[in-house]
């Protein structure tokens, strides 16, 4: 069966390098992405949400802060501003976040500046949340 | 001549202060190596990103991005990057002389520049001059990480975007190497040089579209170029104060040398008075 490499770059360096993976389902602003070898070179914008790679049956999940999906027949890279594996992330800072997030939606007018930055902090916590308790 | 004890007091705390800058420059060196190791965990991503963002670029020359455009110069941004603690030899005066000199020659007023800048040292010098500063970003970590500078960072590519300024500049000390910093001058805003860099290496298909793909690429590129920017200069500062705490260390060893030899001095010339009073005390006694 033809296998891909995935890694997931942030510019706090690699987070995730993996060869001879089968799939990789990610969700773009388009909609939901599955990708599998041999796809044409493609370039998406991704939703804050999982990444999920297939190897061995296995499933792997990743944490991603929006960011691009950079995919070439042998090869798919995600580069993000934030992005953890699963296990990594830290429910606690997370819930923290989120609730900073919500106290903040409730104190600003919508069409705030604020607002919408508060909306995407409070996303990427529910995200990271999401993941861990999944 | 002053006394032995005069000189054994200033041997002692011109020890003490090496012991001290020796100190510092074994952090600032242990730093810098971590610096040097950040930087290259994110050049891995500034290529990706590039490389993506210059076959975009050059597969579409009709984009009509506002990041890509240039405009008529109304007000003009200074991104400064200086540290927040002094001791780094010259890194941040010569930045700052720079910067300071082509404000100088370029503007006549105050409504036509502004400047954001990185470190408290900065941060003071603009203050003391009563420069306009738009931004700032103090007690910044040694080894910063992305999600300290994002918010200066999205910030100050949104203020070009809402066309608080038309351009912007960047300024920082760049890495060479541990003896030698380049302070560079850069054009980050509007994109400009973005596809003469690198000849892309395959084209792609875009979802859902170029221009869209674009509008969330462009700040995300723009953003990391800050980063890198901060990244280096840290590299920078670290080695900067480590070059400058060991011409401290050595001069401070310098001034031990003479200050013994001149102990001695006083010492020999305290022992031979000695000896000539006794000599003279004996032979008046006979």
């Amino acid at each position: 069966m033809k296998t891909f490499t995935v890694s997931v770059v942030t510019p706090d360096g690699p987070v995730y390098e993996e060869t001879g993976a089968e799939m990789v389902s990610a969700k773009a602003t388009s909609g939901e992405l599955g990708i599998l070898p041999g796809h044409v070179p493609l370039v998406a914008p991704l939703e804050i949400n999982a990444i999920r790679v297939e190897k061995d049956n296995n499933t792997q999940i990743l944490a991603v802060s929006g960011g691009f999906i950079e995919v070439r027949p042998e090869q798919v890279t995600i580069l993000a501003q934030a992005a953890e594996m699963a296990s990594d992330i830290d429910v606690d800072r997370a819930k923290a976040a989120k609730e900073r997030a919500e106290k903040r939606l409730q104190g600003t007018k919508q069409d705030d500046i604020d607002f919408k930055r508060a909306e995407l902090a409070l996303n990427r916590a529910m995200n990271r949340i999401n993941i861990k308790s999944r | 001549m002053a006394s032995l004890r005069d000189i054994q007091t200033r041997i002692n705390s011109t020890k003490k202060t090496k012991q001290i800058t020796k100190a510092m420059e074994m952090v600032s060196a242990a730093k810098l190596n971590q610096a040097e190791n950040n930087a290259k965990s994110f050049v891995t991503y500034m290529d990706k990103i590039q490389e993506v963002v210059s076959s975009i670029a050059s597969g579409s020359t009709n984009s009509r991005h506002p990041m890509l455009q240039k405009r008529s110069v109304k007000k003009t941004g200074y991104l400064v990057i200086t540290s927040d603690r002094g001791l780094a030899g010259p890194y941040n005066s010569n930045v700052l002389r720079h910067v300071y000199r082509t404000i100088q020659e370029r503007h006549n007023s105050k409504d036509e520049y502004t400047v954001i800048v990185v470190g408290k040292v900065g941060l003071n010098f603009f203050k003391n001059r009563n420069m306009p500063v738009e931004d700032s970003i103090v007690g910044l970590a040694d080894q910063p990480e992305f999600a300290d500078i994002k918010a200066i960072a999205s910030q100050a590519v949104q203020k070009f975007t809402d066309e608080v300024y038309d351009e912007l500049y960047m300024y920082y000390n760049h890495f060479v190497s541990a003896i030698q910093q380049d302070l560079t001058e850069k054009k980050l805003l509007p994109l400009t040089d973005i596809s003469g860099e690198k000849e892309a290496t395959s084209t792609y298909e875009y979802e859902p579209s170029e221009e869209e793909i674009l509008e969330g690429l462009l700040p995300q590129y723009a953003e990391s170029l800050i980063y890198g920017a901060l990244l280096d200069a840290k590299a920078s500062e670290h080695a900067s104060r480590m070059t400058a705490m060991k011409s401290a260390t050595d001069n401070a060893e310098e001034i031990i040398g003479s200050l013994t030899l001149s102990y001695n001095r006083a010492r020999q010339a305290a022992i031979t008075q000695e000896i000539t009073e006794i000599v003279g005390g004996a032979a008046a006694l006979e």
